[in-house]
């Protein structure tokens, strides 16, 4: 058998492991709501249905989209002050003792809790859920890089100093490529938080978005089309963090294969 | 070239100060290999670490080329013993070895030049593209070692740089650190507890005391400059210098710098190697 098939093979197969359940937890959902009466319960065939005609054409724009921007903006910012808290925390002893017992605070504190107090100073448009996303999906992100950064090692930061890699340049080659695992981890995380808290934040006050919708579908008893948002949902979470999964496997290449390296040597 | 005078360092911890070094004073004149050697725990990576300007010594000072090092002075090259944790895994060979000239500013042509020099000259010219942890532990200490051949270095010290690869491999890191010593013409501080390679690779080879230590000896190394790992080490005055060094180290286990004349500030009667603060 040549290289080829077998890649090919070890591919196949690896789809098939991934895809089995998920094939069978549908086909379950499909015949147990086969000829389901329960207004509650619609027949899957009948919310796979309505799922086209409610997501595509205009939904799409006025709802899906401004939804995806809100999550991309509190994501990405989170990322960036996350990342660069993070760094500061890190590598000044004095300022770790100074903000820990505050962050450990802040961070005890559920974010939907804040929703409302944040309305009252954000309003109730995307400044609002964007704060919501970020307020919420920093933590991970923060004390993850905090972590990575201490963890930098000490051979290889003398290595730095002696070769004269110091600033900008010891900070992107040392200190962040050396916490990108933890930092990638953090990211992961964040973002399950990221889309839990777009819809909570849509849910309390909104004119658009997934969760206004879904809200808004089962407040006028359109039962199949909120499942309908309810399965965007579970695959839009599932898009992301396969984009996520991908992103990492190119990123931390060499992460894995030293994890490897070592397993075997 | 390289003057260490007075150089003593003390730890202090909360609960005791542990004198490493006591007073260390010896020279390295341009151009030499010198070793250093020394019972387990003497201090030799306290003492390399206050040379290369990563840690500064309780008192006395370190001259390199009649300027005191407060810093990482740019002309020194350091190779550490793991090799595992002073490569970046996450570069691969190439990059590694390239990493610390981008400040050196050369232009493109004379960086890639000295990376392809500096990887050819340990043998790695196949290896550029792979990464770290996809190669041997002695493969990987060439690629420490090519970095700093690539830095052209004044001084090259390297601290027990062959301690954690097996036999052979440490025999032809020897031979190539010995050929490239004299091609470049480098200054070179080898640290090593292993009396073989002490004797096998330097002109001269210090003898350190343990902790707080001292130098125990000065030996030049009277060998011939053409050396192998098969005639030298049979030699009758290999075995000689061998067996003075091992018993310069069998003395040393029992000897330390509170055998030499005690500072006046400091009472007999304490335990040798700690005072309590």
């Amino acid at each position: 058998m040549t290289r080829t098939t077998t890649t090919v093979i070890t591919l196949v197969r690896r789809v098939l492991l991934a895809l089995g359940l998920p094939a069978v937890l549908f086909a379950v959902w499909w015949f147990a709501t086969a000829g389901s009466t329960d207004f509650y319960v619609p027949p899957l065939s009948t919310v796979l249905g309505r799922f086209g005609e409610v997501w595509t054409g205009e939904r799409l724009l006025s709802d899906v989209v401004p939804s995806l921007a809100r999550l991309a903006a509190g994501y990405l910012l989170a990322v960036v002050a996350g990342v660069g808290l993070g760094l500061v925390i890190g590598t000044s002893r004095v300022v770790r003792d100074v903000l820990e017992p505050v962050l450990e605070l802040f961070r005890a504190i559920p974010p939907p809790v804040l929703v409302p107090v944040i309305m009252l100073f954000a309003g109730i448009g995307d400044t609002m859920k964007v704060i919501v996303i970020v307020s919420g999906c920093i933590w991970p992100i923060l004390l993850n890089t905090v972590e990575g950064v201490r963890a930098v090692d000490e051979v290889l930061s003398d290595t730095c100093r002696s070769y004269g890699i110091t600033g900008p340049s010891r900070l992107w080659h040392l200190t962040l490529r050396s916490a990108s695992p933890q930092i990638i981890t953090g990211m992961r995380q964040a973002l399950s938080i990221a889309i839990i808290l777009m819809v909570i934040s849509e849910m309390f006050a909104a004119s658009n978005g997934l969760g206004f919708t879904i809200v808004q579908f089962q407040r006028s008893f359109a039962i199949p089309e909120m499942w309908s948002g309810v399965l965007l949902l579970g695959l839009l979470g599932f898009a992301l963090s396969l984009l996520f999964r991908f992103a990492e496997n190119r990123v931390l290449a060499w992460y894995h294969g030293l994890r490897r390296a070592q397993r075997n040597p | 070239m390289l003057d260490v005078r007075d150089l003593q360092k003390i730890y202090t911890g909360r609960h005791r100060n542990v004198e490493a070094l006591r007073n260390l004073t010896f020279h390295i004149g341009a151009g030499e290999l010198v070793c250093l050697v020394g019972p387990s725990g003497c201090g030799k990576t306290t003492l390399l670490k206050c040379m290369a300007g990563l840690l500064a010594p309780t008192g006395g000072e370190v001259r390199l080329d009649g300027s005191p090092v407060t810093g990482p002075p740019p002309g020194m090259a350091v190779v550490f013993q793991e090799y595992g944790r002073s490569l970046f895994a996450w570069m691969n060979v190439r990059d590694n070895v390239a990493l610390p000239l981008r400040r050196k500013k050369l232009g493109k042509a004379r960086e890639r030049e000295l990376v392809d020099h500096a990887l050819e000259v340990v043998g790695l010219a196949d290896a550029h593209r792979a990464y770290p942890w996809q190669l041997s532990g002695g493969m990987q200490q060439r690629v420490a070692i090519a970095r700093a051949v690539a830095f052209e270095p004044k001084v090259l010290l390297m601290d027990e740089p062959f301690a954690a690869v097996d036999a052979q491999t440490r025999a032809e890191l020897e031979d190539l650190i010995r050929r490239l010593w004299r091609e470049l013409g480098v200054t070179v501080l080898f640290v090593t507890h292993d009396i073989d390679e002490a004797v096998y690779l330097g002109q001269r080879t210090l003898i350190l005391s343990t902790s707080p230590t001292v130098v125990q000896e000065d030996l030049t190394i009277d060998l011939p400059d053409e050396r192998d790992q098969l005639h030298t080490r049979s030699s009758t005055r290999f075995a000689e210098l061998r067996a003075h060094v091992y018993e310069q180290i069998q003395r040393a286990k029992h000897h330390h710098g509170d055998r030499e004349a005690p500072p006046a500030d400091r009472s007999e009667n304490l335990a040798p190697q700690t005072t309590k603060s």
